[in-house]
């Protein structure tokens, strides 16, 4: 895929919307475009917010880790493929490590039979290792604890990806970009489009924000039996975009799949994660939806027209992550006649113990899951004001932050104890002491970032 | 007999998906079909959706509209407990809170209730 002025459609397809995604979701996805017989690249994107300040910490450990470790699930049902029919793979599962994870897919090559492959790496977005202490100072958000960052990755955009793409790679791995890029990119790289053509790279970028998120746009998410059916949920297909040279495009699915797109699901994932949208902020361009419109034009394909663009944003984002105490979870269950009565003793039983240790925890959480949990606040308000419903098998969960382990385990211990010393017929008790990793955001100079890529 | 209003949770009209920034949700509403947008323009207000967050302390409450399809997007500032980053909340990103949204009663008068084949 070189650098060309090429009119002919591209294809993009999305093999992962999250690197908890499925394994097996890429392939129908290859087969479908290979089938079209037209040029065609192929995005996986498994790098989420906090992702990313996981794997910063297993390279603290291992300075080959670093980089999405299930990288080779999710590309060996693939790769062959791909590199077979020419169609790119374009992903951010380079993580904190992108040329660790260039090293990882040679010798993924290298097991299947390919000879050595032409791996594009972006780097640059990495602020701890790319900006000086006194422009960093400049630029995180303060007060900040130095000692507790772990990261700090700017969202770099689509240039360097199809930079990449233009000197003929194969792959090309990132760490951290925007989303849409990943399409972007290959759009950018094919069609030739000038970087400040507003309009066209807005319509890219919307098409990344489509099909980002996998099987969002195809029914994933969406289903609400009676109201939203969705067929074959199981075997939902993953989205394909049909990207035309004016910057038009066409949303469907891979071919024999289950799920659905149609113009409902489409809006709800144009509007997922999106502000103001007159205004939605990406490193390569200011997109607008106000004016765009979706229209089915057959079954599982929806033409989306009149996305505009305006020119980009003199700063970049970037995310920060620093370490933060812990989190202490525990979990109870009480069933049958007055169970939420006994499940509210044993949280006052456990407010109570709270109090007394030798270091206090006064600001837990507690749920009753089964009567009422995930749309109550944390300050307890949505408790107070809503009676709780009639319920005959409720889980009570405390859960709190904490600044040592030790003050997480006393929680955990005084949920458990209410195995014997709690109220009546208490099972099934679960808990959980995770680390907690705190994040912020900041804004970047384009003036500080440099943003390089290699081919190897 | 005069026919009556029939009163009816938002989500037999629209539907919707919740989306995360840091403290910040965004919850869109989309109508399923475009006779019901007007219904949606004037009671899914800011002040409604508002008044059903209340417990969360939102900041700010915004609604952009797009008629184009026939869909809203509510911005609620500061209601996550610090979301992902700080929220002792099982669902910490606020996923399910379209369906707290989506709960919210709406009163369609007679007519547009049989245009649609709404029932109580």
């Amino acid at each position: 895929m070189a650098h060309s002025k090429d009119s002919r459609p591209l294809l993009i397809g999305c093999g992962a919307g999250f690197a908890g995604d499925r394994w097996d979701a890429a392939g129908p996805v290859v087969d479908t475009l290979i089938a079209r017989g037209r040029s065609a690249a192929l995005m996986f994107e498994t790098l989420a917010e906090r992702t990313l300040a996981l794997a910063q910490l297993k390279k603290r450990s291992d300075p080959e880790a670093g980089y999405e470790p299930t990288l080779a699930q999710f590309l060996a049902p693939v790769l062959a493929r791909c590199v077979a029919h020419g169609i790119p793979i374009i992903g951010n599962f380079g993580a904190a490590n992108p040329r660790g994870a260039a090293l990882a897919l040679q010798e993924l090559a290298r097991r299947l039979g390919l000879g050595p492959l032409r791996i594009g790496v972006v780097e640059g977005d990495d602020l701890l290792s790319t900006l000086s202490a006194a422009d960093l100072d400049r630029v995180l958000p303060s007060p900040l604890d130095r000692s507790s960052l772990v990261s700090a990755n700017v969202y770099l955009g689509a240039s360097a990806i199809a930079q990449c793409l233009g000197a003929g790679a194969q792959i090309v791995v990132t760490g951290r970009v925007a989303d849409p890029a990943l399409a972007l990119g290959p759009m950018l790289a094919h069609f030739g489009w000038a970087e400040d053509d507003w309009d066209l790279l807005a319509s890219g970028t919307m098409a990344g924000h489509l099909l980002e998120c996998g099987a969002q746009v195809c029914g994933g998410y969406f289903a609400d039996p009676g109201l939203k059916d969705v067929p074959d949920l199981a075997r939902v297909g993953f989205p394909i975009v049909e990207m035309q040279a004016s910057g038009s495009f066409v949303i469907t699915k891979a071919d024999h799949s289950g799920g659905r797109v149609d113009a409902r699901t489409v809006k709800e994932q144009l509007l997922y994660e999106i502000h103001d949208p007159a205004a939605y902020l990406t490193p390569d361009v200011v997109a607008d939806i106000s004016e765009t419109q979706v229209d089915e034009i057959a079954p599982n394909r929806v033409r989306v027209v009149g996305v505009r663009g305006h020119g980009r944003p003199d700063t970049l984002k970037a995310t920060v992550c620093f370490e933060g105490g812990w989190l202490a979870e525990g979990e109870i269950s009480y069933a049958g006649p007055s169970a939420l009565a006994r499940a509210q003793l044993a949280a006052q039983v456990v407010r109570e113990r709270l109090a007394l240790l030798p270091e206090p925890v006064s600001d837990a959480r507690y749920d009753f899951i089964g009567a009422a949990s995930v749309f109550a606040d944390d300050g307890g308000r949505w408790l107070a004001e809503h009676p709780l419903p009639p319920c005959s098998d409720v889980r009570l969960r405390v859960a709190a932050r904490t600044a040592t382990r030790a003050q997480a385990e006393q929680l955990t211990r005084e949920v458990l104890a209410l195995y014997t010393c709690g109220p009546a017929g208490g099972g099934g008790v679960r808990s959980q002491i995770t680390p907690h990793l705190a994040s912020d955001s900041c804004y970047v100079p384009r003036a500080l970032i440099s943003e390089r890529w290699s081919i190897g | 007999m005069k026919p009556t209003p029939v009163r009816v949770p938002l989500y037999r009209l629209a539907h919707g998906r919740t989306g995360d920034k840091g403290n910040r949700s965004n919850i869109s509403v989309i109508a399923f079909d475009p006779r019901a947008w007007e219904l949606l323009l004037a009671q899914v207000t800011e002040e409604r959706v508002a008044e059903l967050f209340a417990a969360r302390r939102p900041s700010r409450v915004t609604r952009y509209l797009l008629p184009k399809l026939q869909a809203m997007n509510f911005v609620l500032d500061d209601i996550l407990d610090g979301g992902v980053n700080g929220s002792l909340n099982l669902d910490a990103h606020g996923k399910t809170l379209s369906c707290l949204l989506l709960s919210l009663p709406v009163t369609v008068d007679a007519a547009l209730a049989q245009e649609l084949e709404l029932t109580p």
